[in-house]
């Protein structure tokens, strides 16, 4: 009996080893293979398009919705301790080093990720991918490199604009709404937020992050089951793993960033 | 023409892990001949048309094409050789997000420097010889079972290959489709001076188009000979085969580790 649950215990142990090798060398393959996907641009630009721009509505409501209740949470705050002028920077930093990165990338792992899975998955189990081999064209280069980049650029846009609804709908709450003065929300702002300390550490951030998700999408998609069941359950691992992923990786990218400053 | 057959396929040997799939196929394709392996369900066809393409890679044994062994190529040898294939996969395999024209332009894009007018007129002279020219314009999800699998027809033939490999070419179709689809197999094949192997279960359309006859039975070649021969075998399997008989030599039912008469003696004891 427990040897039996040693061996399901190893057994289950090597896989997940052997899977993680696998996904490693996929990773590599990806950047051995991305030729194509910068010297024929048009099949990248397809890739932001489809999961950039397509995933604009998702981004800019919901930051515009984060914004907002972080401009009605912060004034009530701030109010107790008499510095609802500061109301711009709390909004702005919140957004642009922590909530704009990750709550975009989150929403970009569902709408977009899980998108690019159920895709390279659908190709797989209809054997596209099978017949794009077979007329000597690496599906890698074709269709897994394009959709990687596309992710990755995509990524860092979204969060940037994420950020800046959110800025809108904190201006909106504040100022509009409870009447906080407009000169110091944005004065405040101004003087507070460093480019290079805190925007552009939340950039690299949501690059990051776009690797993050884009590697997990195509690998799931293609090394999911070519059944009707196995793309489904690649699309669920997509969001699962990308998520847990993305707040790992912030956990660790602002221990690095932002303590000790 | 050279006399040396395109493929020549000796002591083949291929298992997954431990289930033996092909135990010591030996089968000829004579350049310009179309070819069948026939075969019940699961009796290692696909896995065969698998491995000549350079998909698989063999237990044991030699897969030549053109004279050369196939699992000992690199990656680009390989492509390159694949460059010379066509294949129709069993549901067409098109790309989804293609229109139909899209589709037989790709390798065209992907392989040659031709222009676009060029092509065009290479993917309606394609489109043109299976019957489809007007559907160009149409996406792969308004196509018929049969016009989609004309259309993969179509796509294989894209880059005039020296061999085309079918893989059930006729599952699936109405009777028309299914005449048309043998048809051109047969047209295309004497037209581009090719070779073909089909792989598939449908005997009698399959028997009046091709040239010879593999039969494959669990991983063995069993039988083999002309369209002519094979119609008037007594060898059990092949008539029961060819004449779709419930009673022979092949099983009905998967084999399974232990007797029925055991298994039901074992859920009368539990019961009791």
């Amino acid at each position: 009996m427990i040897s039996r649950i040693l061996q399901g215990l190893g057994n289950s142990v090597t896989k997940r080893i052997f899977r993680l090798g696998f996904a490693a060398r996929f990773f590599v393959a990806i950047f051995m293979q991305s030729g194509t996907a910068f010297r024929r641009l048009h099949l990248t630009l397809r890739e932001v398009y489809f999961t950039g721009v397509l995933s604009l509505i998702i981004i800019l409501v919901s930051g515009l919705f984060v914004g907002m209740v972080l401009g009605l949470q912060g004034y009530d705050t701030l109010q107790r301790y008499g510095s609802t002028e500061a109301l711009g920077i709390l909004v702005a930093l919140s957004l642009v080093r922590e909530l704009g990165p990750v709550v975009a990338a989150l929403l970009f792992a569902s709408r977009a990720g899980s998108a690019i899975t159920a895709e390279i998955g659908l190709m797989k189990a209809t054997e596209q991918l099978s017949a794009m081999e077979m007329m000597a064209v690496n599906p890698i280069a074709r269709v897994v490199a394009p959709r990687f980049w596309g992710g990755v650029v995509s990524m860092p846009l979204l969060a940037a604009l994420f950020s800046a609804m959110g800025v809108l709908g904190g201006y909106l709450v504040g100022v509009q709404l409870i009447g906080v003065d407009e000169g110091s929300f944005w004065s405040q702002m101004q003087s507070s937020v460093d480019f290079q300390k805190d925007i552009l550490n939340g950039v690299i951030k949501s690059f990051v992050f776009g690797i993050v998700i884009s590697w997990v999408a195509v690998f799931e998609g293609y090394d999911a089951d070519p059944t009707a069941e196995g793309v489904s359950r690649a699309t669920t691992r997509t969001v699962v793993t990308s998520s847990l992923a993305i707040l790992a990786a912030d956990f660790i990218l602002t221990a690095f960033m932002f303590t000790g400053a | 023409m050279s006399q040396e057959p395109l493929v020549r396929i000796r002591d083949l040997n291929f298992a997954y892990d431990t289930r033996t799939i092909l135990s010591g196929i030996n089968i000829t394709i004579p350049r310009g001949k179309v070819v069948a392996i026939m075969g019940s369900s699961g009796c290692g066809k696909t896995t065969t048309l698998r491995l000549i393409g350079g998909q698989l890679k063999p237990t044991s044994g030699v897969v030549k094409v053109g004279g050369q062994v196939v699992h000992e190529m690199d990656g680009k040898q390989l492509y390159a050789l694949r460059r010379r294939m066509g294949m129709l996969f069993q549901f067409g395999a098109l790309f989804t997000d293609m229109s139909v024209y899209d589709n037989i332009a790709f390798q065209m894009r992907e392989h040659t420097d031709l222009t676009e007018p060029m092509i065009r007129d290479l993917v309606l002279m394609k489109l043109h010889a299976v019957g489809l020219r007007g559907a160009h314009n149409l996406m792969p999800a308004e196509l018929s079972g049969g016009m989609a699998r004309r259309v993969a027809l179509a796509r294989a033939i894209a880059l005039d290959p020296m061999l085309i490999m079918y893989d059930e070419p006729f599952a699936g179709l109405d009777p028309i489709s299914l005449s048309i689809v043998g048809e051109l197999i047969r047209k295309l094949n004497d037209a581009l001076g090719a070779s073909s192997i089909v792989v598939t279960h449908d005997v009698q359309e399959s028997l009046k188009i091709v040239d010879y006859v593999y039969f494959v039975s669990e991983g063995k070649v069993v039988a083999e000979g002309t369209a002519e021969e094979i119609k008037n075998s007594k060898t059990s399997y092949v008539h029961q085969f060819v004449w779709g008989e419930a009673d022979g030599p092949v099983p009905f039912h998967y084999p399974s580790p232990r007797a029925y008469g055991e298994q039901l003696m074992d859920n009368l004891i539990r019961r009791a």
